[in-house]
């Protein structure tokens, strides 16, 4: 059978090309597209890797923010609520130093009422006195020239004197 | 059933075919010529006849004669048995269609060197052509190393070579892939290539390269090489000592020389698989077309029936045959990956 004997020429150019092919394939054929595929499968896990550190990161810094956030907002309740403390006490102290104000002024005013009415009394005694002198001198000096109209008189000066006292 | 029925009927109509063609066919058509002729190999490409004429391609002839000397003509000098500087083709005897000369005492001899341009050394030519400029511009497209998948034919090639690298290379051989991923991935395209366009029918296939013993030979050989030169000691020393009962090593070394002749069957079964499956394949196509001519002379009706059943079936068959060109390119490429992994692996058995 002349199909199983191989034919020596074929042989020879089957060797010859089959080693060219492989030679060439082999430097510049298959290994650079298998590395080529290599390079980028480590690339594509590299890039996997990579955005999942930054998801990572991204969630570490979100739950940082939130953490920020939450004390910010405590610190501005802690704030407010001190700011609505010391309010409350500044008016309160406002109020307690107006009534101590009032009351100084009332205590002032019914002290100067006081002090006045004492100064009154006292110079109402004084004029009374006075009075009492000025009209005991004008009787004495009427004398008793009648003493109908001695009395008359003693009467409306001491009606004068009750009724508009000086 | 009715399905069942045809193929029942077609497969009758068939055996009764056969039942006629020793009586019939042989005055016409020459099957047993016609497959031959186009399994084998020849000088010039022939294409087709038209108006009586053969065309077809001349191709180089290059000899070196027994007195000495080298030769270099076309075959179209050859030929209808034409004679030129001495040599001819022999119509008989053991050189039947080869390139032979008269020696000195008259007799017929081959030209001590013959390594003319073929029909298949140029359809060789032609797929390693095309091989290269399938291969090498893919490569270069990734030269800029960029890191974007391919698209399109690029993308395919690269699914082709991947899937064969981490499929079959990576877990075959073992920690030292990348040393023989090369040679691996170049063998089972070389003849994925060779397969696909000797199923082609005309110019530039339709050659039948990797169904060609030289062909399938040196694609063996080459897996012997990888094999046995990169064996590691522990390989070896499996092959001439392996590890069974000492009776079977001594004092006739039974394992030793089945090892060893293993070492030889294990490339001869991979030449000879490739081989034979191809061959078969085109056999089988061939036949079906010749069942056309044949039929020819047998009258109208059962030719026409006849011609729809062998289109069906080599339609079928080469259906087959693409399937068979990539599982063969696989399997040659899978058993020797297969074969350098049990060489250079260190075995894990022991442990």
């Amino acid at each position: 059978m002349s199909l199983l004997i191989p034919d020596t020429g074929l042989l020879f150019w089957m060797t010859l090309s089959f080693l060219i092919v492989l030679g060439i394939l082999t430097k510049f054929g298959f290994p650079i597209i298998t590395k080529a595929v290599q390079k980028r499968s480590e690339y594509i896990a590299d890039s996997m890797e990579t955005a999942r550190l930054a998801e990572e990161k991204i969630a570490a810094l979100q739950k940082e923010g939130d953490a920020i956030l939450a004390k910010a907002q405590e610190e501005r309740n802690a704030l407010l609520n001190e700011a609505q403390e010391i309010r409350n006490r500044m008016i309160a102290e406002a109020r307690g130093a107006a009534e101590a104000e009032a009351r100084a002024v009332a205590e002032k005013a019914r002290a100067d009422i006081e002090e006045s009415k004492r100064k009154a009394l006292s110079e109402i005694r004084g004029q009374v006195a006075d009075l009492s002198v000025r009209i005991a001198s004008k009787v004495v000096r009427e004398r008793l020239a009648d003493e109908g109209a001695q009395k008359h008189l003693i009467d409306r000066l001491l009606d004068d004197e009750i009724n508009y006292p000086s | 059933m009715q399905i069942k029925n045809k193929i029942r009927s077609i497969a009758l109509l068939f055996g009764a075919l056969f039942l006629l063609l020793p009586a019939r066919a042989a005055a016409e058509v020459n099957v047993k010529e016609i497959v031959f002729e186009h399994l084998g190999d020849s000088y010039m490409w022939h294409i087709t006849e038209w108006n009586g004429h053969e065309v077809g391609i001349p191709l180089p002839i290059i000899v070196r004669s027994h007195e000495g000397g080298w030769h270099v003509f076309l075959s179209s000098r050859l030929e209808h048995g034409a004679e030129y500087q001495g040599f001819y083709i022999a119509s008989e005897g053991n050189h039947a269609g080869k390139i032979v000369e008269r020696n000195a005492a008259g007799e017929e001899v081959r030209p001590s060197i013959d390594i003319s341009i073929t029909k298949n050394v140029l359809a060789l030519f032609i797929s390693c052509t095309i091989l290269l400029l399938v291969i090498l511009p893919v490569a270069r497209w990734y030269r800029d190393g960029r890191m974007t998948p391919p698209r399109g034919f690029r993308g395919a090639v690269e699914m082709l070579v991947m899937n064969i690298q981490d499929e079959v290379i990576k877990p075959c051989v073992g920690t030292q892939y990348q040393r023989f991923s090369p040679y691996l991935l170049t063998v089972f395209f070389f003849i994925l290539i060779n397969n696909v366009l000797g199923l082609v029918p005309f110019f530039p296939g339709g050659a039948n390269i990797t169904g060609n013993i030289a062909v399938t030979f040196l694609l063996a050989l080459c897996t012997f090489i990888a094999t046995n030169f990169n064996g590691t000691k522990e390989y070896w020393k499996e092959t001439l000592w392996p590890e069974v009962p000492l009776w079977l090593k001594l004092p006739a070394p039974i394992m030793p020389v089945l090892e060893i002749f293993g070492i030889f069957t294990k490339p001869f079964a991979l030449m000879i698989r490739l081989f034979a499956n191809i061959t078969a394949g085109h056999a089988v196509i061939l036949g079906l077309i010749c069942v056309i001519f044949i039929t020819a002379s047998m009258g109208a009706a059962i030719n026409t029936g006849m011609t729809i059943v062998a289109v069906a079936f080599s339609i079928f068959m080469s259906f087959l045959e693409l399937l068979v060109a990539f599982i063969q390119a696989y399997v040659f490429t899978l058993l020797s990956a297969v074969f350098i992994g049990m060489a250079v692996e260190k075995h894990t058995t022991e442990s």
